[in-house]
């Protein structure tokens, strides 16, 4: 008995719309962020991520007006990442109605950002994004390096231990991405995530790479995930949450 | 009207916007004494630690307004707000709550035992075990879960205000109440349906605590 295992949408936001598309049957807008919400919302969604990806500064004015739309009519935690740069950003999301604000690249510019902004707000609202690349080890003890800007800029920075001390710094959780999976379609990268979770001692949110159920299953199980994010599978209609939570319950999690 | 105490701890639009959407015709969001004390009913929220907690209130100058409307109209704490209502928090070698109902606010590693397993902040969907019957509780199956995030628990010294248990690690008191206060350490305003209807019991509640 305890905590149920979390699955989590995300979608991807440029300037308001969700991009990359979500094909429900019979959506009247594959690119509106409130009925794609109130649609996972229903379908059973634990929680939703938005990441902005919106390149240029003045559109991002955008995102508060959605996330403000979102959290009008969906009642389950939301979570804005994407951009945030300081703590007057995290909390221009919290008051629109984000519960979590996600940090990633501004983090490791300031790492004082997300100790302010937990002392600021509470850890409870302040995710730290670690986008992770496995570099150098060995395969029994392989190690990760923590990237920005989609993988492209490496920082020197060992995944396990800028975890850490994210955590340590107020993170109340950590998403953590593999950027050599994401995309691939070949499961996360479960690995880098029990690695993490076993050290960090905050809740870890796996993502990048999943293809198919068991890959969510196996996150959890092998990964040490307490939640799973995901995108493609669900927005392309392939797998319902539904179908997904059904899978993970059989395999033995708990689920809501 | 609905006063929601505002004292900037935390999230505060999600629950005006969650007794909107329930059908709450006029929701105020709040610091001044003066409307607070003129509400039919009055939301407690709250997110973080206790200490900042009651800082916040007495630097808003709050703290006399809210133990005068605690009793006598229906009172909702929610998350940190029902912590608050405690008497003492053992964070920070002590610090002084409330303290309308008598009882410890507690770390959760006393729960867990820190079992790695169990990830502090203790966060996501849990069953709330309905421990007794309760207006606010109509129509919400047992077992139904509910969204949590906290790192700090209630341990009442009187168990019989105890309405709602969850289990991490050890069962906790999830909800408490007595007379015309009840209190949640989850958060109705995310819980989805379950949580709404909450809410909504909370607006057609009274104020008595059994039906």
């Amino acid at each position: 008995m305890g905590v149920a295992r979390r699955i989590i949408p995300c979608l991807d936001i440029n300037a308001g719309r969700v991009v990359k598309g979500v094909q429900f049957v019979d959506i009247r807008d594959a690119g509106d962020p409130v009925e794609i919400a109130r649609r996972y919302d229903r379908a059973g969604a634990d929680e939703l991520t938005f990441l902005d990806i919106t390149a240029s500064h003045e559109q991002r004015d955008t995102l508060v007006h959605t996330v403000e739309a979102v959290a009008s009519e969906v009642f389950i935690p939301l979570t804005v990442g994407g951009g945030i740069r300081s703590v007057a950003d995290v909390r221009r999301m919290l008051n629109a109605g984000a519960d979590k604000v996600s940090i990633n690249t501004a983090a490791i510019h300031d790492p004082d950002l997300v100790s302010e902004a937990a002392a600021r707000f509470g850890s409870q609202c302040i995710v730290v994004a670690v986008d992770a690349k496995r570099r150098g080890g060995t395969d029994d003890d392989p190690r990760w390096e923590v990237f920005t800007h989609g993988g492209r800029h490496p920082t020197g920075l060992d995944a396990i231990d800028w975890a850490q001390r994210m955590a340590e710094a107020g993170a109340g959780e950590l998403l953590v991405t593999s950027m050599d999976r994401d995309g691939t379609r070949t499961g996360f990268d479960n690995a880098l995530n029990r690695a993490i979770s076993e050290q960090a001692g905050v809740p870890l949110i796996a993502s990048g790479g999943v293809g198919n159920l068991q890959h969510l299953v196996d996150g959890v199980i092998e990964g040490r995930a307490d939640a799973v994010l995901a995108a493609s599978i669900f927005h392309f209609g392939e797998y319902t949450i539904a179908e997904a939570k059904i899978c993970m319950a059989e395999a033995g999690i708990e689920v809501r | 009207m609905i006063a929601i105490i505002d004292y900037g701890m935390g999230n505060l639009r999600s629950v005006e916007r969650a007794l909107t959407h329930v059908g709450a015709a006029e929701v105020r969001v709040t610091d001044d004494p003066t409307v607070i004390e003129a509400a039919d009913r009055v939301v407690f929220p709250g997110q973080g630690a206790v200490r900042d907690c009651m800082s916040a209130l007495h630097r808003y100058e709050l703290v006399d307004v809210l133990g005068r409307v605690m009793r006598d109209r229906p009172f909702l704490g929610i998350c940190m707000g029902m912590q608050a209502l405690m008497s003492r928090s053992e964070e920070n070698d002590g610090v002084q709550a409330l303290g309308y109902f008598d009882g410890t606010v507690r770390h959760f590693r006393h729960l867990t035992g820190g079992d790695p397993q169990l990830k502090i902040p203790h966060m996501g969907w849990n069953r709330l075990e309905q421990t007794r019957p309760h207006p606010l509780f109509a129509g919400i199956e047992p077992g139904t879960r509910f969204y949590f995030v906290h790192s700090y628990y209630v341990e009442p010294a009187d168990a019989s205000i105890i309405q709602g248990r969850s289990d991490y690690g050890a069962p906790f008191a999830a909800a408490i109440g007595a007379d015309n206060v009840f209190a949640t350490q989850f958060h109705p305003e995310k819980s989805q349906a379950p949580g709404l209807r909450l809410l909504e019991n909370f607006l057609a509640w009274d104020g008595e605590p059994c039906s």
